[in-house]
């Protein structure tokens, strides 16, 4: 089964630069969102079970998002990627129901590992 | 700000360029900035800085830079939108990554993207600026560090 996975980042490059490598990698990409708020209403619609997730954003941020998501369904999969780079931060967002964090900036090999290792636990 | 915390800077901005182009950027030596000679290029990416520490940090470049950038990232699109969309995103990124040294009490603002070179950045009164000057393909970029 090929996964949906939603795209939440308030940079479009950025989005974009996930969505080449992750479509590349075999997710289907069921929506992309510039902030917190968005990404519900598309989360809603569309129920992805993966979702890269930014921190740093207008209306909503990553951590408020995350918690509302995986309130919706504690099932999906998230992988953070920011780049607030203190552990802290890091430990909080996992806190919060992520599975995975990634720092800004990433290449595009270190995200499809960073999702296949998200993905292959849960497989496990 | 420090040296040591200049070096900091110094050193994400040396990171990002390796990192995210696989060609390093040559950074020059940090100078104290003329608070009416402050360097504005094509677009600029302005991160407010607050919590444990107060001010702000902008990174500044050509339009060509930005592009170079993108187009080694596989972005075909290289509207001024995306152009700006990169400066903005270049100055949350180093502004964040430097959270592994300043700590999560050092709260980064989403980035606030000017455009031209006409532009002023106003900075924080009574703060000194550092300019960290560098080159990447040949293309002259400043970042700014303006923390108290």
């Amino acid at each position: 089964m090929t996964r949906k996975l939603l795209i939440v980042d308030d940079s479009n490059i950025i989005r974009n630069k996930i969505a080449r490598a992750l479509g590349a990698y075999g997710l289907e990409i069921a929506g992309l969102a510039p902030n917190g708020a968005s990404a519900l209403e598309i989360f809603s619609a569309v129920r992805p079970q993966v979702v890269t997730m930014d921190l740093t954003m207008p209306e909503m941020d990553g951590i408020e998002c995350i918690r509302k998501l995986h309130a919706i369904d504690p099932r999906v999969r998230i992988l953070v990627v920011s780049a607030l780079a203190d552990k802290a931060t890091a430990i909080q967002a996992l806190k919060e129901g992520a599975q995975g964090f990634l720092c800004k900036p990433f290449t595009e090999e270190e995200l499809t590992e960073a999702i296949g290792e998200l993905l292959s636990e849960e497989a496990s | 700000m420090t040296e040591p915390e200049l070096r900091v800077f110094v050193a994400i901005v040396k990171h990002y360029f390796e990192q995210q182009t696989g060609i390093a950027a040559e950074v020059y030596t940090p100078f104290l900035a003329d608070p009416d000679a402050l360097p504005v290029l094509d677009y600029t990416g302005v991160i407010g800085i607050s919590g444990n520490r107060q001010g702000c940090v902008y990174f500044t470049a050509p339009a060509e830079l930005l592009r170079l950038i993108l187009s080694r990232s596989g972005e075909t699109d290289l509207s001024p939108r995306n152009l700006a969309d990169l400066a903005g995103e270049i100055g949350n990124t180093i502004s964040g990554n430097a959270r592994r040294q300043f700590g999560n009490e050092f709260l980064i603002s989403v980035p606030l993207v000017v455009q031209g070179r006409d532009q002023t950045i106003s900075l924080p009164k009574g703060v000194k600026a550092y300019v960290i000057p560098f080159c990447w393909q040949h293309h002259d970029a400043s970042l700014v560090v303006s923390v108290v």
